[in-house]
């Protein structure tokens, strides 16, 4: 008895021992919710499901290649994979394969982490014109989204336009800019690099529809941007001659951000013919993109601010327009989510999964960008799942739980419907099958773009 | 009003943060050691090596700890399973290791890719720092590092984080 009693929670069926967690996403929001409930509810039993054959999200299809230092966060979630009480579950999809119904059915607590999987777009004319793109998809061609592998970029022009000011626009515009040789030693997908190779753009201008002190991207990312080698960056005086007065009016981190600008404003030079040419672009709004198949230019129309808050204001068109030329669009003006299950209650215009602190109904919750919206680094969404986590920790530890079957419920009506599911082991072949090929041409990694080519090496 | 009194807050504010910090002007500088935590492994060899430090977690719990010269502050709370994240590694790329001093210490002035970073922590404060970028001296005997207790707010009051 005196060795059976610590041994008693793991073998008990009570529910508030052992609860049945399911989350839903591999992207950071899932893993570090995993990692926190795994770490505090030792004999609850926590499932990862995963769309996608390959596990991380947005760390694997989002963080740029050359951001490789961020993408050492997927070290942290294999350790939590690997926990005796968590497992991954790839290839399942909620929506798809199984529903949130059945999710229910089978566990005590269902954590939806899905994220986002479509972009807020400009509905202006000429938006479904050839070389006209999505961020996201733009983002999902270079970082080896499955579905975004075939996207029918150009790149034989000289000129590029990136729409928003964010941090995504700063990645997109990056590698539009960047050396190939600092390119090729990433895990860029090939087919990408094959072409950015080719590349013949030179200039690409960043437009936000606002001011330099209303912009979204952080101090890192900017002055990574305006620090890259053999590109002059190109400033509109008129914006930027007052922007010194208010520096001492802001805070951190507006205020360094916004010195960052004022600095190297102040510091530019002529471009030399030799230089690829990145043009900050204030106060303009697309309103129509121009060409008969592929885009040739961008009908932009003239904003002024209005409103009190300085770093709030809102972008007003005064109803001038200009014209510039350009071989291609990419929009980056925010992600959002989508409804993957009836049943899941959505709010359409805030485009997440409806929730209070996390919680969308008894027994199932929402972290991370699905439940807070498309917006802050990987701290925030670490900070939301970590508290999210917590909620739910203290709701089992109060509420009534019943006994759950948990994943072999989910199994069943897998092996039904013929789903292959892929395990933390299979996708570690994948990992080591990727490595391999990266290592032949220096790169950290070569992906995987072909769902059923990580099927098949999965399966092996 | 309200656009007057908020660019008022600015200012107050802005100048709190010019008297907080003396050294304002960036210095030339040398990069920080990378290691993996081998060394913070290592038992202090002497008592002069010794240096008391006190973590405060995000359940808002005292954890006193015996490191020693050299020790990173990221790595060293890892030793102790202390739920410090690093998922960067310690390679200046995220901001899950932020920290607040709390003692009176005076620390090294951060470097402007410290400081680049903190622009993008959540609940960033006068006296935010980055874990992974302390390294423990002498005089910092005795230094209070606190964990972001936004989970802690979370759930209590149902604070959601929000970015800047």
């Amino acid at each position: 008895m005196k060795f059976a009693l610590p041994f008693a929670k793991y073998l008990s069926t009570n529910p508030k021992l052992n609860p049945k967690i399911c989350i839903v996403g591999s992207g950071p929001a899932g893993f570090y919710a995993a990692q926190y409930m795994a770490s505090r509810l030792q004999t609850a039993q926590i499932d990862i499901f995963e769309r996608l054959p390959v596990p991380f999200g947005l760390v694997r299809f989002g963080v740029a290649p050359d951001h490789a230092d961020l993408k050492k966060c997927s070290n942290g979630f294999a350790k939590t994979a690997l926990l005796k009480n968590v497992r991954f579950a790839g290839n399942v999809g909620l929506g798809r394969d199984v529903s949130l119904k059945e999710l229910k059915e089978a566990y005590n607590v269902v954590l939806l982490t899905y994220g986002v999987d479509d972009s807020l777009q400009f509905d202006v004319k000429g938006k479904n014109l050839g070389n006209v793109f999505q961020a996201k998809d733009f983002v999902g061609w270079y970082n080896g989204v499955p579905w975004n592998k075939e996207l029918p970029v150009d790149l034989s022009g000289d000129r590029a336009t990136v729409f928003g000011h964010g941090n995504v626009a700063i990645d997109v515009a990056r590698i539009l800019l960047s050396s190939i040789d600092k390119l090729k030693t990433t895990d860029i997908t090939e087919h990408s690099l094959a072409l950015l190779s080719k590349s013949k753009i030179k200039e690409v201008s960043l437009i936000g529809r606002r001011g330099p002190l209303q912009v979204s991207f952080t101090t890192k990312e900017l002055r990574e941007l305006l620090n890259l080698k053999d590109c002059c960056n190109v400033w509109q005086p008129e914006y930027m001659l007052t922007v010194p007065e208010v520096v001492p009016l802001l805070v951190k981190p507006r205020k360094r951000l916004t010195e960052l600008m004022v600095q190297k404003f102040e510091s530019r030079k002529d471009p030399q013919p030799d230089e690829k040419q990145l043009k900050m672009i204030f106060l303009r709004s697309p309103v129509e993109f121009l060409g008969d198949h592929k885009v040739k230019g961008v009908k932009l129309v003239i904003n002024r601010l209005e409103g009190d808050d300085l770093l709030n204001k809102k972008a007003v068109s005064i109803d001038i327009d200009e014209t510039v030329d350009t071989s291609l669009v990419v929009s980056s003006i925010g992600y959002k989510s989508i409804k993957v299950d009836n049943d899941i209650p959505f709010d359409g215009k805030k485009n997440i999964v409806r929730n209070t602190h996390g919680k969308v109904e008894d027994g199932v919750y929402v972290a991370g960008w699905l439940g807070r919206g498309a917006a802050g680094v990987l701290a925030h969404t670490m900070e939301h799942a970590f508290g999210v986590a917590s909620i739910i920790i203290k709701a089992i530890e109060t509420e009534q739980l019943t006994p759950k079957p948990g994943f072999d419920h989910v199994a069943k009506i897998l092996e039904h419907k013929n789903v292959q599911v892929v395990t933390w082991q299979d996708w570690l072949k994948i990992d080591e099958f990727e490595r391999g090929e990266g290592q032949k041409v220096n790169k950290p990694r070569e992906k995987v773009v072909d769902i059923e080519q990580m099927l098949k090496i999965a399966a092996s | 009003m309200i656009a007057l009194s908020r660019v008022l807050g600015y200012v107050r504010r802005d100048n709190f943060i010019a008297a907080a910090r003396k050294n304002y002007i960036r210095s030339i500088h040398s990069t920080c050691k990378l290691r993996h935590g081998e060394y913070e492994m290592q038992d202090p060899k002497s008592p002069d090596e010794v240096v008391n430090i006190t973590y405060i977690t995000k359940d808002g719990k005292k954890v006193p700890i015996k490191g020693k010269v050299g020790d990173n502050v990221l790595r060293l709370a890892q030793r102790y399973d202390i739920p410090m994240e690093g998922a960067c590694e310690a390679s200046l790329a995220c901001t899950t290791c932020h920290v607040y001093i709390k003692s009176n210490h005076e620390l090294p002035t951060a470097e402007p890719e410290e400081e680049d970073l903190l622009d993008m922590a959540p609940f960033l404060k006068e006296c935010s720092r980055l874990g992974c970028q302390i390294v423990l001296t002498k005089d910092m005997e005795g230094l209070e590092i606190e964990l972001p207790q936004a989970t802690r707010n979370f759930y209590v009051d149902g604070h959601v984080p929000t970015p800047h």
